[in-house]
């Protein structure tokens, strides 16, 4: 520095032209990255404003109440929502007591070796693929190597397999939001793991644990692509009573009406993408709901 | 051990040390125990049974990585039967749904994946990074508090809200009226919505990697007198960079396997893309076409599914593992 000129002095530093410049550019970054958030938000923005003036006029009871129908306006969704509540009811009560259990077992019980390890980056790379390889999986599996064909038990276990990995990683995060010293007051009088697993740490990660799952379950219920490979129907009059019976989901026919020429069909299809996102959405106030509730009782 | 016998445990020990405690806890001598050796085996047996119970269902995540390898490998290799590896892996032409003179290289469909996701990447990666430094260094708490959840639920609509969106809205509203000889299903706008749909997933995961600098090194820049915007460029995402990389390969894997978006938007025309103003299809609308239009079972074109399912798998898989090992190879530990 020495060896270095100082600016020439003056009343004050904000008179330098170089502070002033820097000041500017600033600000212009300041607005460039606020334009760059709200480039996101106003496609959002757009995206809803354009399904909801699309599709209001078509809401209407028929469209909840009515099967699928050849004509827009008799056609509706109650075969797929029926088929959506089988889905998503069998994939959790698969998928939620095998993902809170591996997530048990990686972050209470696993010992810290090279197999907890690959354990872990093998979760992590399954929660990266692509969710149509999991119906390639599904369809080789549950559909002809099983045997079990086209039907609600091999897309829910498909379903199931797909969700395992979101719902063990952010099991995973509750679980180790449980502080330390719970586990450690609760071991200090005695407790064995499991009993310190299951009366103390597990009932404390619980809303955690809800919060991933609900997250977990509302994104199964919008995936399309591994249910049109593992062959939910396109076109079905009957809805499912069974885990051996065909069955169609509200994206799957969501899909069957966007990909009809007609305009009437897309129209109607912009209406059923409402009653998704009104179904999305519900969960996920579900969800903030649980998270508050809890978040306001448990004090660490 | 059950409330009542628990009570009987505690005034038996109190009547030995001739002491009266109610309520405390029983008192411990070294080498002799009060607890009844049969609910220790019962306790024992527990911790086995939970034990390996859950070790079952851990090892479950393991098995599906399997079963994705095995079937994929599997069908792939009734596929190459029929046709070389080398004819699918460097063949321009794909003809796998003309019934007489099938063609089967991928390289089309290769090519219409990689444009959607360069593509996508040069809409999502400036505006995802600029996102993650505005909602960590500038916004006030309360512009966060509500620009985060509305990312994140543009997060969690389902893609094929934004494949109906890009076929319906972005081709029809947006592109043709800019360049009116658009087709109707072209690649742009299926780029376009992946793009706005992987927005979140780089903002919310560089975020995290920004947030984690620690504050002494910001605190020390503006010490020295530096601006906002060059603690953010100088300070800021040189020490987030692998974090911040690591999220753009993510976003480039989760790119490559976007299915519904490209299905409903980008067409099934397999030809090397050229102009993404035209159709093109990529390897997850090849897979979606085919299974919609009913394969039979043993043909080759059935096969082929598997085997494009196993090329887009090794693809994602290789950037996955590449990201991961990007954050513990260029990771700066701080603190």
């Amino acid at each position: 520095m020495s060896s270095q000129a100082l600016p020439p002095r003056s009343g004050s530093l904000a008179e330098t032209g170089n502070l002033r410049r820097r000041q500017r550019a600033s600000q212009i970054g300041r607005f460039a990255l606020m334009a760059a958030t709200l480039f996101a938000v106003v496609a959002l923005g757009i995206l809803l404003w354009y399904i909801v003036q699309r599709g209001w006029g078509w809401l209407s009871w028929g469209l909840l109440m009515n099967p699928p129908s050849r004509k827009p306006e008799r056609a509706g969704l109650s075969i797929a929502i029926s088929g959506t509540l089988w889905i998503i009811s069998l994939t959790l009560l698969v998928a939620f007591p095998m993902g809170v259990a591996s997530a048990i077992y990686l972050e209470e019980y696993a010992p810290k070796n090279r197999w907890t390890r690959m354990l872990q980056i093998n979760i992590s790379n399954l929660a990266g693929v692509p969710s149509v390889v999991y119906g390639l999986l599904g369809l080789g599996i549950f559909v002809q190597w099983m045997g079990l064909g086209r039907v609600v038990l091999s897309g829910a276990l498909t379903m199931a397999l797909l969700s395992l990995p979101v719902i063990i990683i952010s099991s995973q995060e509750a679980l180790r939001a449980v502080p330390p010293s719970l586990r450690e007051a609760a071991y200090g009088v005695g407790a064995t793991r499991w009993q310190v697993t299951a009366s103390h740490v597990l009932p404390a990660a619980i809303p955690g644990i809800m919060t991933g799952v609900i997250l977990a379950v509302s994104r199964a219920i919008g995936e399309t692509a591994p249910l049109l490979v593992v062959g939910a129907a396109g076109f079905l009059t009957s809805k499912p009573s069974g885990f051996t019976d065909s069955y169609t989901t509200i994206p799957i026919q969501l899909y069957n009406w966007m990909s009809r020429p007609q305009a009437g069909f897309r129209d109607l299809a912009a209406a059923g993408i409402i009653v998704l996102l009104a179904l999305l959405i519900s969960m996920n106030l579900i969800a903030i709901v649980v998270r508050q509730h809890y978040s306001s009782k448990t004090r660490w | 051990m059950t409330r009542v016998e628990q009570r009987a445990f505690m005034a038996r020990d109190s009547a030995t040390t001739g002491e009266t405690r109610k309520d405390s806890v029983p008192f411990f001598r070294p080498g002799e125990s009060n607890v009844d050796p049969s609910l220790l085996r019962r306790q024992h047996l527990t911790e086995r049974t939970a034990g390996i119970v859950l070790l079952a269902c851990a090892t479950v995540s393991v098995l599906t990585t399997i079963g994705i390898v095995v079937v994929l490998l599997a069908q792939a290799v009734k596929f190459f039967s029929d046709v070389p590896v080398r004819e699918f892996l460097t063949g321009t032409t794909w003809t796998a749904l003309f019934p007489k003179q099938q063609q089967w290289g991928v390289l089309p469909l290769v090519s219409a994946t990689i444009v959607v996701t360069i593509l996508s990447m040069l809409i999502a990666v400036p505006l995802g990074l600029m996102s993650a430094l505005y909602l960590s260094e500038y916004a006030s708490p309360r512009m966060r508090a509500v620009l985060k959840p509305l990312l994140e639920l543009l997060a969690g609509i389902p893609t094929i809200i934004y494949g109906f969106f890009a076929l319906t809205f972005i081709t029809p509203d947006i592109l043709k009226r800019i360049w009116p000889q658009t087709s109707v299903y072209n690649v742009l706008a299926a780029s376009i919505a992946v793009g706005v749909m992987i927005i979140p997933l780089i903002a919310s995961l560089s975020e995290d990697s920004i947030r984690s600098v620690p504050r002494s090194m910001r605190e020390g820049a503006y010490a020295l007198g530096a601006t906002k915007l060059e603690v953010s460029s100088r300070i800021i995402v040189p020490a987030a960079l692998s974090g911040i990389v690591a999220s753009f390969i993510l976003a480039a894997s989760r790119a490559v396997g976007e299915t519904m978006i490209v299905a409903l938007a980008a067409g099934s025309k397999p030809a090397m893309v050229t102009n993404p103003l035209e159709p093109g299809e990529t390897m997850t609308s090849y897979i979606v076409q085919v299974i919609s239009g009913d394969a039979q079972r043993g043909s080759t074109i059935y096969y082929s599914l598997f085997a494009v399912g196993l090329l887009l798998f090794v693809m994602t898989l290789a950037l996955n593992i590449f990201s991961h090992w990007f954050v513990r190879r260029f990771r700066e530990e701080y603190e």
